[in-house]
């Protein structure tokens, strides 16, 4: 079922997949060192484990065209792990996570995605954003003023070579950039840091190896608090961009095959001593910008990446870390949401507040789940509220009968509860009290116990309570799903409204 | 079946097979008095991009930037693809109404396999050309998409693959299958045969098979009126025979029960149905 793919989804698009594969390639080389170097492990883990992931996910994934590789918002969650237990529990660590999200796919979380609202999701992006960047400062401090000039000219290289007439269209201004700063380097002689003081790079296609761990409790205590967020992320991540390719592209895609794509990719990153990964909103908006749709540009991107650097690898060595770090200032800057920024006056504060929650919170832990969990919580906060003040409590008294009639309409949940209470005046003396419950919705048991106050209260002041109306109250709290789906039931638990 | 609203669905492409599928369609709309609607699919190469910036960088605003420009350059193609087909639609429109039918017609965007099985309730009955634009100049191959259809839609199809002829000699296929059991009845009930000579065709090398099924099909036919019946039966492979007999007879139109098997049956050992689309020089209609 998972290698079910389309024609079209491979061969509809040759001649643009295979040079937007190309493109992505070249991109990918720089990011993928410069997320190991974020991990603290040699480049060569985060490139097999870009080689794998984006090969895997082009056979299994879900969103034909979206770029999947080693990330910085992964990286930047097994920076302890690595540093306390080593590469081997990172790989195991990986290992977890895909089987995590494998799982989740088969349990069709990816729809859960629905309770992430769009400032979520932008505080997210924009986080990521600032972590990259702020990953980079360690290379731009206490050096030489060779680094600034250098990174400072690697991005004139990136953001004007594209206007040079003919060529700049033609080719990759990132490649341009580090090779125009590899060359100065070798041909200046300058004593700068080189991506080969980082580690080692490959020098042999990835091998099959079982991560060196003890498979006992300990490991799984270890590993486990790692690959839970590891996961979460991959796949959070992975949807968001599955959704801006979407998008993008006007086409769909299969988010829990999404899901089970990812997860699958990490398994065998973890096998081919690779880290964890998930998909990579820069990379894939480059890829649609280059006239990348199909599988085909994911699998060449992957490919050519590996050969690449296992052909060149004396050539990469030399690529001086002040081009990487312009070309990850780059990803940075396309992955910051910009238009986030010009909204901020038009979205409500409550949107505001959500996505920046979000973004603090990120960069206080560098932790990217605990930011949507933040923002996520928040949004339900802001919802409940927002829908608590639909509720209003009219009342008439029937003077020949000595009747106070109450009128409810609306929402009554655990949070307008009080203020439902509140609307009843205790304090009039009546011998009969009618509580009229045909236009309000009793959503939880908080709702319930409030009314069941609200009569226990009257009765003791001596007056006769009749309710009105309760089996339509009561219907919306029984956790009915399925409902939205036929009109009448709609009428019947909504009505009036 | 609510057989007042149900239509005549014909679907064009402005192929070389667009009026022979608009003749076809309004002969039926005309004897069945079935409103006749006319189908354009406007179909939608999102996995082929238009353009490629191979600069590789990206920078502030270039995901909203990229959107708008996407959307710009499929905004203005997919308005000259409406465009086409509005008046594909309309030249279709003006041919039938001469033989004062009018049809009515509507534009949707989406594959026609898609298309089809949105519109499945309302259609009594498909027209369809063997072959669409793409696979015009393809002898031996039939379009890509209408076995998909074929097989996807419960209704009675036509497949158009020559000029209109107004149908005088009909063929039906029958093997006593129920596919062919049901295309008798709806032969004997149906208003669209009435007038026509019916040769009622069966191919099976056991003659006393072939005589009894025969025997009880005829006697079905006879009870509707006003259908002359031949019968006829034949040795050998089905599908050259049946050709052979077309020929020989000078058939217009055949009617006869469509991919009965499973898709794996059907990989293994070849369709029938497959065959008679390829083989056949006349119309053919399948029944479901």
């Amino acid at each position: 079922m998972l290698l079910l793919s389309k024609k079209q989804d491979w061969l509809g698009n040759i001649r643009g997949d295979v040079l937007a594969g190309t493109v992505v390639a070249l991109a990918l080389i720089p990011e993928a060192i410069a997320f190991s170097i974020i991990a603290g492990v040699d480049p060569k883990v985060g490139l097999y484990a870009s080689f794998c992931i984006a090969f895997i996910t082009a056979i299994i994934g879900g969103r034909p065209g979206m770029i999947s590789a080693a990330t910085g918002a992964m990286a930047l969650l097994m920076v302890t792990l690595v540093k306390d237990h080593g590469l081997q529990y990172l790989l195991a660590a990986t290992l977890l996570t895909g089987l995590l999200q494998l799982i989740s796919g088969y349990l069709k979380l990816g729809s859960l995605m629905s309770f992430v609202s769009r400032s979520v999701v932008t505080g997210f992006v924009n986080a990521l954003a600032i972590l990259i960047f702020m990953a980079q400062l360690p290379e731009l401090t206490n050096v030489t003023w060779e680094v600034y000039a250098m990174t400072a000219a690697g991005l004139g290289f990136i953001y004007l070579f594209p206007y040079v007439p003919v060529i700049g269209k033609i080719l990759p201004s990132p490649l341009v950039c580090i090779v125009a700063l590899t060359g100065a380097a070798i041909y200046l002689n300058l004593d700068i840091r080189t991506v080969g003081d980082m580690g080692d790079l490959p020098d042999t296609l990835p091998i099959f190896l079982w991560p060196e761990v003890p498979l006992t409790w300990e490991t799984l205590q270890i590993i486990l608090p790692y690959s839970i967020p590891l996961a979460v992320v991959g796949l959070l991540e992975s949807l968001m961009t599955a959704t801006i390719v979407d998008d993008l592209t006007d086409t769909t895609s299969d988010k829990n095959r999404e899901c089970k794509g990812q997860g699958i990719a990490n398994i065998g990153a973890g096998l081919l001593g690779g880290m964890a990964g998930c998909a990579m909103i820069g990379q894939s908006i480059i890829n649609v910008k280059s006239g990348g749709r199909g599988r085909l540009s994911t699998m060449v991107a992957g490919v050519f990446l590996l050969i690449m650097v296992v052909f060149l690898d004396e050539w990469i060595k030399q690529i001086p870390m002040a081009a990487l770090v312009a070309v990850m200032i780059m990803v940075s800057i396309g992955t910051f949401s910009w238009e986030s920024i010009i909204h901020l006056k038009q979205h409500p504060l409550s949107a505001n507040v959500i996505m920046l929650a979000t973004v603090i919170t990120v960069v206080w832990t560098h932790n990217l789940a605990l930011g949507v969990f933040v923002g996520v919580l928040l949004a339900a906060l802001f919802f409940a509220n927002k829908i608590s003040h639909f509720m209003y409590v009219g009342s008439v008294l029937d003077e020949v009968t000595d009747t106070r009639i109450y009128h409810i309409h609306g929402q009554v949940f655990f949070n307008s509860a009080d203020r439902f209470v509140s609307n009843f005046d205790f304090k009039e003396a009546v011998s009969k009290v009618t509580i009229d419950l045909t236009h309000a919705h009793f959503w939880d048991i908080s709702a319930v116990s409030a009314l069941d106050k609200v009569v226990i209260k009257f009765r003791r002041e001596g007056a006769e309570v009749e309710l009105i109306g309760q089996n339509e109250a009561s219907s919306t709290i029984i956790d009915r799903f399925g409902v939205h789906d036929d009109p009448e039931e709609i009428e019947k638990v909504m009505g009036g409204h | 079946m609510t057989k007042q609203q149900a239509q005549v669905l014909a679907c064009i492409d402005g192929a070389a097979l667009t009026e022979a599928v608009c003749d076809y369609a309004a002969w039926i709309s005309k004897k069945t008095e079935a409103p006749l609607k006319l189908l354009h699919t406007i179909n939608h190469h999102h996995e082929t991009s238009i353009k490629s910036d191979f600069s590789g960088n990206i920078g502030l605003g270039t995901q909203e930037h990229l959107l708008e420009e996407i959307t710009n350059l499929e905004q203005q193609q997919s308005k000259l693809k409406l465009q086409q087909g509005k008046l594909i639609l309309q030249a279709a429109t003006e041919h039938i109404e001469k033989k004062e039918i009018f049809p009515s017609s509507t534009q949707r965007h989406g594959d026609l396999i898609e298309a089809v099985i949105d519109l499945e309730d309302s259609i009594r009955v498909l027209v369809l050309g063997l072959r669409g634009q793409i696979h015009e100049s393809k002898e031996n191959q039939i379009g890509a998409k209408l076995e998909a259809v074929i097989r996807s839609l419960h209704r009675p199809i036509l497949i158009v693959n020559d000029t209109f002829k107004t149908p005088e000699r009909i063929m039906l296929a029958y093997d006593g299958s129920e596919a062919a059991e049901k295309a008798v009845e709806m032969v004997a009930s149906s208003p669209l045969y009435e007038g026509l000579s019916c040769h009622l065709v069966c191919v099976n090398n056991n003659e006393e098979t072939a005589s009894k099924l025969l025997e009880q099909a005829t006697k079905k036919l006879h009870s509707a009126k006003n259908i002359k019946v031949i019968s006829a039966k034949l040795k050998g492979k089905a599908d050259q025979e049946l050709c052979a007999y077309q020929q020989e007879h000078d058939i217009d139109l055949t009617v006869m029960g469509a991919f009965s098997h499973t898709r794996l049956h059907d990989m293994l050992l070849g369709s029938f149905t497959h065959k008679m689309l390829i083989n056949t020089k006349k119309p053919l209609l399948l029944l479901r």
